[in-house]
């Protein structure tokens, strides 16, 4: 019995599981007034219209929570690939006491509520001055991004032959230029992998920044405190907001998924 | 070569003391939070609050089902995404990529998109009008529908995380040998004991990841019950996030923190427990 053309069909029917609902939001994302409030709704798009997606960005205060989003974003990248990065080398690279320790902490990290991090450091942070500030989210996202910063740099750099940086110190290198000029150009694929993986989660994370703000709101706090006073066309369009940049950085970083998660679960 | 030593700790040395300040200091301050009032003194006020509540049964409640409803759909699911894979030989990367899109998807903007659907006039009234079911807008996601925003919450999670499970199993599969399956082939096991005694058994480690890591951040669900329901659909996560911010008490969101930490932590034992006998009980 050939079970081919059933399995061609399950996973057609999953595919359209995944990009329906993504469809139906950007038809309404990009439809009028008119065709969002309209009853029954067909499954294809009325009437193409920006009115929607402009009455959105037209919304006083989502320009600064986009530039906030976006701030927020790059710091906590910076700050997880210049952190994650030595450690994911060094346990890349060397045989040390404490080093299975130091896995097991990151480990841990990783399976930690986000509540039990924000609240606290809500508290704290007025206490240090930097609550409601992009500086004080970046930190908490970064405490979360940072696991996956670490273990797959790790694994980035053990695939990176140590002969090459061998080779790189008998032709008279130090060690920081050897890894500056040889490391370095091989693994920057996957750092950059890893850099966007860092800016997508401090992107989409929605209950520390709503925590840790009250008039700098990153983009997904200002949305969801606005929730329950706003308009149907307006979270819509927010939401499709949302979703964008994170579609194109998967699609960006696809080859490293398996990385990020494969070997992130050791 | 006597300082090369000190060159591996000193790389881990700033993400050491970066997670003693984000982690560990955090935890101790949420534990004393929860256990002290505004003056200080020690005191299980906290909690007998948050327990008197009128939310806290209903918030409790809730936060279990789902997780009680939604892990073992997505494990389900995964699974079977991830053995179709492996039985598909045209356009596997187009798959792959499609089934893990949900990864770059937030939790806010999946309850927004399933908002879409659920709302009164969304699409799934639109449907079940096509279809003659009901003739006008039905409300689904009130406080008077509880269970219909539940399903709605259950359908977001599932369609938005199912994809890290499928991504970690897949990871898993790979790691398999395929010799171990053609030897039990050659032994005259069919492709149902392939699986059961054979794939599964040696699957288990990456299982055990999945469903540890699937608990945890299911027992934190907020954003999404927050877009779907607001608070008529009370989850744990949720009234930390309203004891912080609506009602200024950030040791009754503590106390939250301090369950929700709780409950993680009792389910990944259960699971480290119950999963190794198992894995034993096969070899």
């Amino acid at each position: 019995m050939n079970l081919r053309p059933l399995y061609m069909l399950l996973a057609i029917v999953l595919v359209l599981w995944v990009l329906i609902p993504i469809f139906l939001i950007a038809t309404l994302a990009f439809s009028d007034r008119a065709s969002v409030f309209a009853w029954p709704k067909g499954l294809l798009p009325q009437q193409f219209s920006l009115e929607t997606i402009s009455f959105f960005f037209g919304v006083e205060g989502v320009w600064k929570a986009i530039r906030n989003s976006l701030v927020v974003a790059a710091m906590t990248l910076v700050f997880s690939v210049l952190l994650g990065a030595p450690a994911g080398y060094a346990l890349a690279r060397y045989r040390f006491a404490g080093a299975d320790a130091y896995r097991l902490l990151i480990l841990m990290t990783r399976a930690f509520p986000l509540a039990i991090l924000a609240i606290p450091l809500a508290v704290q942070f007025i206490n240090l001055g930097i609550y409601d500030t992009a500086f004080g989210v970046a930190l908490v996202h970064t405490a979360l991004a940072l696991p996956f910063a670490v273990l797959v740099t790790s694994s980035l750099f053990l695939g990176i032959p140590k002969e090459l940086e061998e080779a790189a110190w008998t032709l008279g290198c130090n060690r920081i230029q050897a890894f500056l000029r040889v490391v370095l150009p091989l693994a920057l694929p996957g750092l950059a992998a890893t850099a966007i993986f860092a800016f997508v989660i401090s992107w989409n994370e929605v209950f520390a920044a709503t925590l840790l703000t009250l008039r700098e709101r990153t983009l997904p706090a200002f949305l969801l405190t606005s929730l329950n006073d706003s308009p149907l066309p307006f979270r819509f369009a927010g939401g499709f907001f949302l979703i964008v940049p994170a579609l194109v950085f998967i699609f960006i970083i696809r080859r490293y998924l398996f990385t990020l998660w494969g070997i992130a679960n050791r | 070569m006597r300082s090369e030593r000190y060159i591996p700790y000193l790389l881990i040395l700033p993400s050491v003391v970066f997670l003693l300040f984000l982690f560990a200091w955090p935890l101790l301050e949420a534990l004393l939070l929860s256990v002290r009032d505004s003056g200080g003194q020690w005191t299980l006020e906290n909690f007998r609050r948050m327990a008197a509540d009128l939310y806290f049964p209903d918030a409790l409640k809730y936060t279990l089902l789902l997780t009680l409803v939604i892990v073992p759909l997505q494990v389900v699911m995964a699974l079977g995404m991830a053995l179709l894979l492996g039985g598909i030989s045209r356009g596997r990367d187009l798959f792959l990529y499609v089934w893990t899109i949900p990864l770059g998807i937030s939790d806010l903007a999946a309850g927004i998109v399933w908002l879409s659907i659920f709302t009164e006039r969304g699409y799934l009234n639109s449907f079940l009008q096509g279809i003659g079911l009901i003739q006008q807008p039905q409300l689904w996601l009130s406080y008077e529908t509880p269970w219909m925003i539940f399903v709605a919450v259950v359908a977001a999670e599932v369609w938005r995380a199912t994809a890290i499970v499928f991504v970690i199993l897949v990871a898993g599969l790979q790691l398999i040998p395929k010799e171990y399956s053609e030897a039990a082939e050659v032994f005259g096991a069919t492709p149902w004991q392939r699986f059961w005694k054979v794939t599964l058994p040696l699957l288990m480690p990456s299982l055990q990841v999945a469903l540890i890591l699937r608990t945890i951040l299911a027992l934190e669900v907020f954003a999404v019950v927050v877009a779907l329901g607001g608070r008529n659909l009370p989850v744990l996560a949720g009234e930390a996030y309203y004891w912080y911010n609506a009602y200024q008490n950030p040791g009754v969101a503590a106390a939250y923190a301090v369950i929700i930490l709780g409950i993680s932590v009792v389910a990944t034992l259960l699971y480290l427990r119950l999963m190794r006998s198992k894995q034993e009980g096969a070899a």
